[in-house]
């Protein structure tokens, strides 16, 4: 296939750091107790997802991935925590009923990812024969201002309401 | 025949997004904080959007379709936070505090 032969493997060491990157900053971001650290766990979380994305040829989601979430989404989450002062309470109620629930959100979510995981492991993924397009920037740029330009504009205005919106809501009672 | 390479295994990319879901469900139901909660939900999101991904580069005839669906995703994902952040805005200034615990009356 290649020439130099260890560059393939070279390649899968990258992917399973990019991989357990996504999976390491998800459990940060869900089970630390102060919620800083949370969106810290949610930053490295989108990075490694990035390095997913560039493996799975998009290149330009990977960077929108960076741009928006980690530039975008975990600033505006730190803004909250820095004027809501979020932190989990301190566990204060060691019960019986809290661990028993906790073993039980534990147990339904191994029994969801078991339900996900099995079918796609177990399943003939051959490609398509034919591809129309190369999936390259150009071509998704083409789509987005023509197949997809209604949805283009559509989307432009939701985030223009939800920007007016989250501005009204967050002033009201600011005069009290 | 040797192996197929890493990353041109779609069943690791659908074990990954499974796994994201699943943290953020597991996140959405022990967190006990607004914001924790939102984290949890910003996962499941991005669960979502490996596994369209990891579909559109190893079953669909027109890879762009994928890309621009996930690009929608994320700008209504960014939406949803600003909207979400200022309601959790307004709430802690209506009770000084966003644990669920805490929140348990309406039209205060």
């Amino acid at each position: 296939m290649s020439t130099f032969p260890a560059s393939q493997m070279i390649v899968g060491g990258v992917f399973l750091l990019c991989a357990a990157t996504t999976v390491a900053g998800a459990l940060i971001a869900a089970l630390t107790a102060r919620i800083i650290r949370s969106v810290c766990g949610l930053a490295i979380c989108c990075i490694g997802l990035a390095g997913l994305y560039y493996f799975l040829q998009s290149p330009f989601l990977a960077l929108m991935e960076i741009l928006i979430y980690v530039g975008a989404v975990c600033v505006t989450i730190v803004f909250a925590v820095m004027l809501a002062e979020p932190d989990e309470p301190v566990k204060e109620d060691k019960r019986a009923s809290t661990i028993l629930w906790g073993g039980f959100a534990f147990l339904v979510c191994v029994a969801i990812f078991w339900g996900l995981w099995q079918p796609g492991a177990h399943h003939d993924w051959t490609p398509p024969a034919t591809r129309i397009t190369d999936g390259s920037v150009a071509a998704i740029g083409k789509s987005l201002l023509t197949t997809y330009s209604l949805a283009f504009e559509l989307i432009s205005l939701a985030l223009l309401i939800a920007i007016i919106g989250a501005l009204a809501i967050a002033r009201t009672g600011r005069t009290k | 025949m040797t192996p197929t390479p890493l990353p041109d295994r779609p069943d690791l990319y659908f074990a990954i997004a499974a796994l994201l879901l699943v943290i953020g469900i597991f996140g959405l139901l022990r967190r006990r904080t607004l914001i924790g909660m939102l984290i949890s939900g910003e996962l499941i999101f991005s669960g979502a959007s490996l596994n369209l991904m990891a579909f559109n580069r190893f079953k669909a005839p027109d890879p762009t379709v994928g890309q621009i669906f996930v690009l929608f995703l994320m700008g209504l994902a960014a939406a949803e936070i600003a909207i979400a952040l200022s309601i959790i805005i307004a709430v802690y200034r209506n009770y000084r505090s966003v644990k669920t615990k805490e929140l348990s009356e309406l039209k205060g």
